[in-house]
């Protein structure tokens, strides 16, 4: 194994998938010289050069569109959203026409099409630059969304996302860029859809992505001192979305508690709490807990900003209502 | 003397017209007797650009088409009988009935979809341009989109990315004065669409709509320059919409005379009566239009005798199947 950030996992990827296959290119703004905003793809200019290594105006639906027209005619792009607040300016091409195209013409063809799209606040970016989308992409048919949460699952669900024949959009969180973790030295794959046990625990069951996750674990070792134990599960890829081992969890703990850094209302926690709440709903002992931000825009001054996101303290005051509930 | 066609040529654009307007005419008579659900919009009237584009197109080209777009389908090669199933839903059109007449579509025909986002196209034919140049492919892309598209921000992102990049793409505006129900006076200030072309730093064209041989030419120039690496043209075809933007528009808005205008500049009438100044006698043009007609008859035959998409069906096809063990 080797330790590297996320940031280092993503470049590996792209670089593994660029060696592996000369359909696929980079396609974004900034992503040449400069190295992507975020610097995710600093140095593979010179790797793999301009051809490769595209540079766009700044124009997203131009880009992002003629990504889809070029994945669908053969090619196996990989385009970079600077900030997944800029998808709003090209929401056309994503939605409906990559994620519809297959279906529309009867299973006619592929758009194999990744889409990298930094999310998240907690850097005073305020509005603009801050968001987390997931919810709007997981419920359009037709998308496949991944979330990694560590640098191994960046770089494995990154290259999964490129062998993928459909749309894959992978939101890399951008407080997590410079957090190591251990990665295999061999070339690897994380399947979509397979969630990730990631703490093992009977009490209450923790469902969270992104940088949640990390949020959770550390709620869980605090609560471990008061003799509560969480069961942590990253679901990894909220399209497709793994709901049994959600479920099977919930059927041994009981409660659940959803984490997710996006806003409330709306949602994926929404959807889980929904299908759980289903399928489960006999052996729920507490009503499920959602912990998400505020329902509000992301506010720049620091304080503000700290108010409306979730952390761990949020994670464990859920938890603990859970536990109360149950008694 | 201007620049003259082959008799040949001459014929197969004639042909492309005819198999146009017949097969408008009929599906405009079989939707109101309710044989096609939906909404049909259709191209009667401006035949020519479809057909005098399509004419120097391969297979291999990539087309975009609009919600108007049996006319650029049946230009590019489509069949009737798939053609007709599809509209009428049935399991037998070209795409399964999952597309309708908004979305027909066959990649293997370089058809790559009718659309009914306006401008949604410009960006996937500038797509599956630059897949042309990224494989090194033979294949030019070429977009059709109406007066009203070309105040969208697609067009714009398109024509620029495609100058940026020197893509082998034509853009095909069917400017027929109206956005819909809106006039042209009232949704862009200028006369010509192709002057925007002067922004992109790309050869702006325009042609009189209805003179097919006119239309064939500068399109043969355009795709010309595309596939030998002289990248983009912005091509504008003056031409006029004889039906409502559908079939449930009555156009009250349309001032009476310019509409009779319109009906007596009829693209067919005017190129049939060149073709015989030419010397191609009548029985040549009798025998094509009797063809259609039988080609028709048949295909109409094909959608009414055809079975319903199965509704077990429904949900086929939003995912192209992918095995992560196969990799």
């Amino acid at each position: 194994m080797a330790v590297m950030t996320y940031r280092e996992a993503v470049r590996q990827a792209l670089r593994e998938e660029l060696q592996n296959d000369e359909r696929v290119y980079l396609i974004g703004e900034d992503i040449a010289e400069f190295g992507g905003s975020l610097k995710v793809t600093l140095g593979l200019l010179d790797e793999f050069g301009p051809k490769r290594i595209r540079n766009t105006p700044i124009s997203e639906m131009g880009l992002l569109g003629a990504a889809v027209g070029s994945a669908a005619t053969g090619a196996r792009p990989i385009a970079e959203v600077m900030y997944s607040d800029f998808f709003g300016m090209a929401m056309d091409q994503v939605f409906n026409q990559a994620a519809k195209m297959r279906y529309m013409f009867g299973g006619k063809l592929s758009i194999p099409l990744t889409i990298r799209a930094p999310m998240g606040g907690r850097r005073s970016a305020a509005a603009h630059h801050s968001q987390c989308l997931e919810a709007w992409f997981m419920h359009i048919p037709g998308l496949k969304i991944a979330m990694p949460a560590n640098a191994y699952d960046a770089k494995g669900l990154l290259k999964t996302a490129v062998r993928d024949p459909n749309p894959v959009i992978v939101f890399e969180n951008k407080m997590l860029y410079n957090v190591k973790g251990e990665v295999p030295e061999e070339p690897f794959f994380v399947p979509f859809g397979v969630a990730k046990l990631v703490r093992e625990g009977s009490d209450v069951t923790v469902v969270a992505v992104s940088d949640m996750v990390d949020y959770s674990l550390k709620a869980a070792e605090a609560l471990e001192a008061d003799g509560i134990s969480l069961e942590v599960i990253d679901p990894r890829t909220i399209a497709p979305l793994d709901i049994e081992t959600i479920i099977q969890s919930v059927k041994k703990t009981g409660k659940l508690v959803v984490a997710h850094e996006a806003n409330l209302t709306g949602g994926i926690g929404a959807e889980i709490a929904a299908q759980v709440g289903y399928r489960a709903f006999d052996y729920l002992q507490a009503p499920i807990e959602r912990v998400a931000a505020k329902d509000s825009p992301i506010p720049f001054a620091p304080i503000l900003e700290k108010e409306i996101l979730p952390d761990d303290q949020d994670v464990i005051d859920a938890v603990h209502r859970v536990m109360d509930y149950a008694g | 003397m201007e620049k003259q066609v082959s008799q040949e040529v001459g014929l197969q654009l004639y042909e492309l017209m005819v198999r146009i307007r017949k097969f408008e005419e009929a599906v405009v008579n079989l939707f109101a007797r309710g044989k096609i659900p939906g909404f049909l919009h259709t191209y009667i009237g401006e035949e020519a650009v479809a057909a005098g584009v399509c004419a120097n197109l391969t297979l291999e080209d990539k087309i975009t088409s609009t919600h108007r777009g049996h006319g650029h389908m049946v230009a590019k090669g489509g069949r009737f009988d798939k053609a007709m199933a599809e509209l009428y839903g049935k399991a037998t059109g070209y795409n399964k009935g999952k597309g309708g007449s908004m979305h027909i579509a066959e990649p293997d025909l370089g058809m790559l979809g009718a659309n009914a986002i306006v401008a949604a196209g410009l960006p996937i034919a500038t797509g599956a341009a630059l897949t042309a140049q990224y494989l090194g492919k033979d294949w030019v892309g070429v977009a059709f989109f109406g007066d009203g598209a070309s105040n969208e921000g697609a067009f714009h992102e398109s024509l620029n990315l495609a100058s940026v990049w020197n893509l082998p793409v034509v853009y095909v505006c069917e400017n027929n004065e109206f956005a819909e129900s809106t006039p042209r006076w009232q949704h862009q200030k200028i006369k010509d669409v192709a002057i925007r072309a002067q922004a992109y730093d790309i050869p702006g064209v325009i042609v009189d709509g209805n003179d097919v041989e006119a239309v064939y030419f500068c399109a043969k120039e355009a795709v010309e320059r595309a596939r030998s690496g002289g990248g983009p043209t912005l091509l504008e075809a003056k031409t006029t919409r004889w039906r409502g933007h559908h079939e449930a528009d009555n156009q009250s808005y349309r001032d009476k005379a310019e509409f009779q205008a319109a009906l007596e500049n009829d693209a067919i009438v005017k190129w049939e009566s060149v073709l015989l100044s030419r010397g191609v006698p009548q029985e040549k043009l009798d025998e094509i239009n009797n063809r259609v007609e039988q080609e028709l008859k048949a295909a109409i035959e094909f959608a009414e005798q055809s079975p319903l998409p199965d509704p077990a069906d429904a949900r086929a096809d939003i995912y192209t199947p992918f095995e992560l063990e196969a990799i």
